[in-house]
């Protein structure tokens, strides 16, 4: 088994959590009022609000998610941070300082700040409980598959104390102690992930990873091998394959050899002297669901973490190691060497299927650009579509996440709210700077769990002593709770502000609101849980995409409408964030990532790509503008009513 | 209506400015980025050019990063200037 259950993680998680719940606890004294609760009392410093900007926005996805797929998938992984980060020149110059200047305590209170508008405040309600369950389901599965390797507990336990921890933390004293978790947690995010890359570059790069002298990385071996005029192959030392060609590993180009009780598999290279077979590492999926890992249990050790460097050179010339080395000379030394990355295939050998993971040698400066995991060369006009709908929901996005949004309000000025961005950027700018280190540094470390790439960080600190994994597992966990109590912050707000209060038009006193807000909470942190449960074992880490393309469809174009254009009109809002939302998510279920998802052909799907933001994000302007144009009278009534009234 | 800023907020004589300005800069990031995602989607092997010992997607992701936050620190300060001043 790759993972180690560190008692020392699960006491630095212990002590964190005993940390923000005696917080949230000081600060539920002082939080009676809706303000405090919703907003924080508008009293936030704008360097904390900044830095619990990062804490709510870095979650299980960018923390874990990206770091794999930079391990595993190189530059392209990147990607998604400088996708993320380049959102947030959206919210610094276009959304920041009107939306602390029109909104109270939710989104939908800015969305509809000079309308009071039921079809604005019923659709902003319902967009931001969908944006938030989309993200909140797989940040309550991080936390089940966290707890599972690393503390050594069943799934349901980690969902289980998440859920908990979080629905205290908001229904204690609201956006007050959701901000200092979050707070905390950034901080110690940026400080701990700086550690792990100052620790990578002091080791600089090798081609033989040895975790510092704490573990021998496996050799992995080639062989030769030979073919007679039968097609049987023969391997010195194992037992000889008849037909090898014809058999299901060898339609795919590998072969599985035996060497008394044990069967390996291996792939068939032709090289000038002949045939060469490369070790292989194998995952077998039996009929009644049990997994074994290159032919045993996953306990039994033989499914060894890879990631290594096939040759390196600094300066043109190879050596075995760089030693200690700068950022830039680290990256300028990778690009000039070949580093083996793994691919994927599929052997189905009756009601048995192996994934069998093979070396793939690659130049470090073609790792160090796109196109490993996007396909843009060579690329169809679909590929391409896909490319820049991605990148477009990545820049879109961020901007329009309820839970990010909501932080404007807990500053208590437009200028503020601008400083607060601006440390945010910093901070997640730096993080993400760090995450290309972190990836990499896993990628040549020899710490990739092929089957779970997620795990990639917290095994790379691991490779540093149990130490920094125990702290960066703690940090882990933390992630999850900084960000699911934002979740929870945002979806309450939807439900007894934007619902209740203002859409039904419930009387409520201050105390009631809060009161509203703190039930909402807790009802949400148990479907919270119950969501977390049901998707145990799913790979839910799509919907934070959903999210993002939500969002950027239903949100944004409302948003920046009725910033910048006035004839912008409240059923062109509602039509927008309608037609943003359905139409986004209607691609998106008929899209050939769902196709495969349904246990159907990708192929057979009604559209052909899989990101909708290249349309769902037209059509929502498009919606607003038409819309707006055809009630322009409506509303020049309402506002002649309005002035009469006055 | 529960509408309105959670803490009362005074009037900002330099708002007409910094939006002018924040959509200025928008445009300016926004021309950087689409460039980045175009060179990607068109031409990606040119992102393996190597510039000055690094290759061009590296140098290019970088700059994104480094640009967002020059940028941001210019448009603080050209606001509080204008608030500093429009705001007396």
């Amino acid at each position: 088994m790759i993972y180690a259950q560190s008692p020392l993680a699960i006491g630095l998680f212990i002590t964190f959590v005993l940390f923000v719940l005696g917080l949230s606890f000081y600060l539920a004294r002082r939080t009676t009022s809706a303000a405090g609760y919703y907003a924080a009392g508008g009293q936030i410093h704008w360097f904390t609000n900044g830095i619990a900007f990062a804490g709510d926005y870095l979650s299980a996805a960018s923390f874990l998610g990206i770091c794999g797929m930079i391990a595993t998938a190189g530059y392209d992984g990147w990607m998604y941070s400088i996708g993320y980060l380049a959102g947030w020149m959206v919210a610094l110059f276009l959304v920041a300082e009107p939306m602390k200047r029109l909104g109270k305590y939710t989104f939908t209170d800015a969305l509809d700040s000079k309308f009071n508008s039921k079809g604005i405040q019923l659709m902003a309600a319902i967009s931001t409980l969908a944006i938030s369950v989309f993200y909140l389901i797989p940040q309550m599965v991080g936390a089940g598959v966290l707890v599972q390797p690393l503390l050594g507990m069943p799934h349901w336990v980690g969902v289980v104390i998440v859920g908990i921890v979080v629905t205290i933390i908001v229904a204690t004293a609201g956006m007050a102690s959701t901000t200092y978790v979050q707070f905390f947690k950034g901080a110690l995010l940026l400080v701990f992930t700086t550690i792990v890359v100052v620790g990578v570059l002091t080791r600089g790069l090798t081609t033989q990873p040895d975790a510092g002298g704490r573990k021998a990385y496996h050799q992995f071996q080639n062989l030769q091998a030979s073919v007679d005029e039968s097609g049987t192959l023969s391997v010195p030392g194992y037992a000889p394959v008849a037909n090898w060609q014809q058999t299901p590993y060898g339609k795919a180009g590998f072969v599985k050899l035996t060497k008394g009780d044990e069967s390996s598999v291996w792939r068939v290279l032709q090289t000038p002297e002949g045939i060469e077979l490369e070790e292989a590492l194998t995952m077998t999926k039996l009929p009644d669901g049990t997994k074994l890992y290159n032919g045993a249990d996953k306990h039994a050790g033989k499914f060894f973490p890879v990631g290594h460097i096939k040759e390196l050179k600094v300066d043109g010339k190879a050596v075995a190691e760089t030693g200690p080395v700068g950022p830039l000379a680290y990256l300028s030394a990778l690009k000039d060497s070949t580093i083996v990355l793994w691919g994927k295939a599929y052997v189905k050998e009756g009601d048995v299927t192996t994934t069998v993971f093979y070396q793939k040698p690659t130049p470090g400066a073609r790792m160090l650009r796109p196109g490993l995991k996007f396909k843009v060369d060579n690329a169809t006009g679909t590929q391409k579509f896909n490319f820049i709908s991605l990148m477009l929901a990545l820049f879109c996005g961020t901007a329009a996440l309820p839970h990010i949004l909501i932080r404007y309000y807990t500053v208590p000025s437009q200028a503020a709210a601008r400083k607060s961005t601006i440390v945010g950027i910093a901070a997640i700018g730096f993080f993400y700077v760090l995450t290309l280190f972190m990836g990499i540094g896993a990628m040549t470390n020899g710490v990739i769990n092929l089957t779970d790439n997620n795990m990639s960080a917290p095994l790379l600190a691991l490779s540093f002593g149990v130490v920094l994994f125990a702290i960066i597992s703690s940090i882990a966990f933390s992630t999850v709770l900084g960000t699911v109590s934002g979740l929870i912050v945002a979806s309450s707000g939807a439900i007894a502000h934007d619902l209740m209060d203002n859409f039904l038009g419930m009387k409520m006193t201050d105390k009631g609101k809060v009161l509203a807000g703190k039930i909402s909470a807790l009802v949400i942190g148990c479907i919270a849980i119950y969501l977390g449960i049901v998707f145990e074992g799913m790979n839910v880490s799509f919907l934070v995409g959903w999210a993002f393309a939500v969002a950027a469809s239903a949100n944004l174009p409302a948003i920046l409408m009725i910033l910048f254009w006035k004839k912008t009109t409240a059923q062109g809002v509602a039509a927008s964030i309608l037609v943003g939302l359905t139409s986004a998510l209607g691609l998106i279920l008929v899209s050939p990532d769902m196709w495969v998802r349904y246990g159907l052909l990708p192929q057979d799907a009604p559209i052909s790509f899989n990101s909708p933001a290249l349309i769902s994000i037209p059509a929502s302007f498009l919606a607003l503008i038409i819309v707006s144009l055809l009630t322009q009278k409506s509303a020049v009534t309402e506002d002649a009513a309005e002035t009469a009234g006055a | 209506m529960g509408h309105g800023p959670a803490v009362k907020l005074g009037k900002d004589n330099a708002s007409g400015y910094k939006t002018r300005l924040g959509i200025i800069m928008f445009i300016v990031y926004t021309l950087s980025y689409a460039v980045f995602v175009g060179i990607n989607a068109v031409k990606p092997s040119l992102m393996q050019t190597i510039v000055a010992g690094q290759t061009l997607a590296v140098l290019y992701g970088f700059f994104l990063i480094v640009f967002a936050l020059v940028l941001a620190v210019i448009y603080n300060r050209m606001c509080n200037a204008a608030e500093a001043r429009l705001n007396r």
